[in-house]
């Protein structure tokens, strides 16, 4: 979410601040979520561990770095190519977002299946897994638009939120690592980052 | 005992009420919600105001004299005039943000032969200015519904220059975001003629004020500020090769003096509200610049 709220600044210098540059970010943050559940749903039937869930947290870090890195360069590209800004704005939402949200979209999914130990429990689990992941959306958007943006500049804000992916994804192959392999350990504020 | 207070609370609502109505005393003829904000249209004796925001008190985005058309009205339209003391004879006038168009108009009927092109990002207040503030287009005078920004770097794409340009977008609280930054102004500069001048209106009276000043100030170098104590806005006038001499201000102004009288302009006294920054810097040096990176002008703008 603190991403998607970035995203409306990213675009305007190039796509102006018309109400179809909101249409444009969530329609392409919808979709490459919903990819991202029914990839993430899939994945975990294979061989589900905490190391391929950390992997998933790293490539979701990796890949919102262009966001950062070459976002001019794209955004331009698009600016010269289509002249409609409603279409301009949709293929750089496209082009930006699309990626790294179907990965964090993949990360819902998989925590259900990591942490489901019983189906008995399973509707209270992801119900907790929805309340903690919602909840830091929530977080999320506040704490970016309230307070990151008069501090920081919107690429640092990014390069931050990669770095926590990273790290975060990291803790989780290490803690597999390191921990007994039949007791798989979940830190449920790890879920909370899967929106932020 | 219900009662009473009952009728006493309905009596002071009633009071209230109409207390309200008669110290306004306006007629609203009409009123739409658009994409991008409520709209307003208020009659008040011989004014006709264009509102875009209820409660904010400087919500008067334009007004026109019914019974005397070309008096302008607002104090900061007359004080946009101060750029004819920087350019000689403009050929081509960017407007961004159109209001009411009273300023399109006040300009077509000065230099009828100028073209002027009026950038606005809301259809429907193109819609209001035609219906209710007579807003005239014709072969030279064009107005195009689009985001300020946008139109500026395609109009460089295709190689255009405009003489005097008029940064007056405004939403419900102040200018855009993105119509503040670093980049933006060096794109606007990159649009303006080599004599040109760019005038901004801004009425910053918080903390975004140095902001603001410091990202002019580092793209145009020294600016002139145009204000008088009346209200709180502030004219930026810059331009991209540096700004016109005192002595050559108060030749034009004693070329336009008779010109600009008939719309209540009295062009001496705003040649005198103009201070340069060379003379009077009042920002701290190390103020942030506003940038596509950094642009919390909003947010800023509340302290």
């Amino acid at each position: 979410m603190g991403i998607e709220l970035l995203g409306g600044r990213i675009l305007a210098p190039y796509f102006g601040s018309s109400i179809h540059i909101w249409g444009s970010i969530i329609t392409i943050f919808m979709l490459s979520l919903s990819f991202g559940y029914l990839a993430g749903g899939k994945l975990s039937t294979k061989n589900a561990s905490l190391t391929k869930y950390g992997s998933i947290f790293i490539a979701a870090g990796i890949t919102i770095l262009p966001i950062a890195l070459s976002s001019t360069w794209i955004m331009e590209s698009i600016f010269l190519a289509v002249e409609d800004s409603r279409y301009g704005s949709l293929l750089a939402s496209m082009a930006l977002f699309f990626i790294p949200t179907v990965i964090l979209g993949m990360l819902s999914p998989y925590s259900v299946r990591l942490l489901v130990k019983d189906k008995n429990e399973s509707g209270k689990v992801a119900g907790v897994l929805y309340f903690v992941s919602t909840l830091g959306s929530a977080l999320g958007t506040i704490i970016t638009s309230f307070y990151f943006v008069l501090m920081f500049d919107i690429n640092t804000i990014i390069i931050s939120f990669s770095c926590t992916l990273v790290l975060l994804g990291m803790t989780a192959i290490l803690l597999n690592k390191f921990s007994n392999p039949s007791k798989v350990y979940q830190n449920p504020q790890v879920g909370d980052q899967a929106h932020g | 005992m219900v009662k009473i207070s009952f009728i006493s609370l309905f009596s002071l609502l009633i009071g209230f009420i109409s207390s309200f109505s008669t110290n306004i005393n306006a007629t609203i003829i009409h009123s739409e919600r658009s994409l991008y904000r409520n709209i307003i249209v208020e009659d008040k004796a011989q004014l006709r105001c264009l509102k875009f925001n209820v409660k904010h008190r400087k919500s008067n985005q334009s007004c026109f004299n019914k019974s005397n058309p070309q008096k302008l009205v607002f104090n900061y339209t007359k004080l946009l005039f101060s750029s004819l003391l920087l350019v000689d004879q403009p050929k081509r006038i960017l407007i961004i943000g159109l209001g009411g168009g009273t300023m399109s108009n006040t300009l077509h009927q000065l230099f009828p032969d100028v073209a002027i092109d009026n950038v606005e990002i809301d259809p429907a207040v193109i819609a209001v200015a035609r219906r209710y503030f007579s807003f005239i287009e014709n072969d030279t005078i064009h107005s195009q519904v689009q985001d300020g920004r946008i139109f500026v770097k395609r109009a460089i794409l295709k190689k255009q220059k405009y003489d005097w340009i008029i940064l007056d977008a405004f939403n419900g609280d102040y200018i855009p975001e993105h119509l503040m930054t670093k980049e933006f102004l060096e794109e606007v500069k990159g649009l303006l003629s080599a004599k040109g001048v760019l005038a901004s209106n801004t009425f910053s009276v918080s903390d975004l004020y140095a902001h603001e000043s410091a990202t002019y100030h580092a793209v145009f170098g020294d600016f002139y500020n145009v204000r008088n104590t009346a209200n709180t806005n502030r004219i930026i006038l810059t331009q991209p090769e540096g700004l016109s001499t005192p002595e050559k201000m108060a030749l034009r102004a004693e070329a336009l003096e008779d010109k600009l009288s008939p719309f209540g302009i009295n062009i001496h006294d705003i040649l005198k509200s103009i201070t340069s920054t060379e003379q009077l810097q009042d920002w701290p040096d190390d103020t942030r610049l506003l940038t596509d990176q950094y642009s919390p002008a909003n947010l800023l703008n509340e302290k």
